[in-house]
């Protein structure tokens, strides 16, 4: 079972907001003990999906969770804004899709980086994003 | 602080990234060091990084762009410091530093912009001198 054990909440609504919320991250991710290395990747990640949703929805809500289920435990992250959501999801997905003239490495890359990630999105609808890094793992 | 201090050493310029640069100071750094590089003429550009502890895709960007347009000018570009943890999640994010070449320290930095702004100056006499090298290192053996 998925137990929440803590709950945090930040509104991001411009660029100055993307530090703060990589700090803010960093602190639960090192309360649980977190490595250094799943931390950077679960921060970087963080980074692409606050920055999407800062460039193509113009902000967006973020919640942050400690979650432990057995005797692991991880840092879960949404991302959820009210642009103009994602026509397709797949293509989104790719490897150097970008509508953005960008690298379109951000939402490929920050799956990689985590140990789960969803995204829901359809057009006018807007984007929620969620991610999960575990301690181990 | 909106500026990061950009230091002249003789050819070099040498910049250290202290905190996670907000947007608007990493886009200035571009800016000025572009701007820098071409004031001075300055050959080599030397970016310690290992105050960062993440480099997404925003700033590994920054510092391609920087790469790329020094080398417009004809200086070098030597990214130092980078932590491990950046190294390993940089990659598995999919992100290559183009443009730039990376070094473990300052020291190292400095000896591989001497290098390859040496490559770039004496191009024929390149030969020769390499030749010399080889042949102290044969006498002293
Ligand atoms: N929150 C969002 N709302 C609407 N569209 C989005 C959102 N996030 C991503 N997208 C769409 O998905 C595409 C791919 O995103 P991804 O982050 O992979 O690349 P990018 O942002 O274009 O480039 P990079 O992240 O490399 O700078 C974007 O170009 C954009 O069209
Ligand atoms: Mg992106």
């Amino acid at each position: 079972m998925r137990i929440v054990l803590i709950e945090d909440a930040m509104l991001i609504e411009k660029e100055q907001d993307v530090v703060p919320f990589r700090n803010r991250v960093k602190e639960y991710a090192v309360k649980i003990g977190m490595s250094v290395v799943n931390q950077t990747k679960l921060i970087t990640a963080a980074s692409e999906l606050v920055r999407n949703m800062l460039k193509y929805a113009g902000g967006g809500k973020t919640k942050m969770e400690v979650i432990s289920e057995g005797r692991n435990s991880g840092i879960r992250l949404v991302f959820e804004d009210n642009g103009p959501g994602i026509k397709d999801i797949a293509q989104a997905m790719k490897e150097g899709f970008s509508t953005g003239q960008s690298l379109g490495v951000g939402l490929p890359g920050a799956k990689r980086l985590v140990n789960e990630f969803e995204i829901k999105s359809s057009p006018g609808e807007g984007t929620v994003v969620s991610i999960i890094k575990w301690k181990n793992g | 602080m909106d500026r990061i201090p950009i230091l002249r050493m003789g050819n070099f310029l040498l910049v250290t990234i202290q905190i996670d640069l907000y947007d608007r100071l990493a886009i200035n750094l571009e800016t000025d060091l572009v701007n820098m590089v071409n004031k001075t003429q300055a050959k080599g550009v030397l970016i310690d990084i290992s105050a960062l502890s993440i480099v997404d895709s925003f700033m590994g960007r920054i510092l391609g762009n920087i790469g790329d347009m020094a080398r417009i000018m004809d200086a070098e570009t030597v990214v130092v410091g980078m932590q491990p943890a950046v190294a390993i999640t940089l990659v598995e994010l999919g992100l290559e530093l183009k443009g730039v070449h990376t070094a473990l320290n300052v020291v190292k930095g400095m000896e591989l912009l001497r290098l390859k702004i040496k490559d770039l100056d004496t191009g024929e006499e390149e030969d020769e001198e390499e030749e010399e090298i080889a042949t102290n290192e044969d006498s002293t053996d």
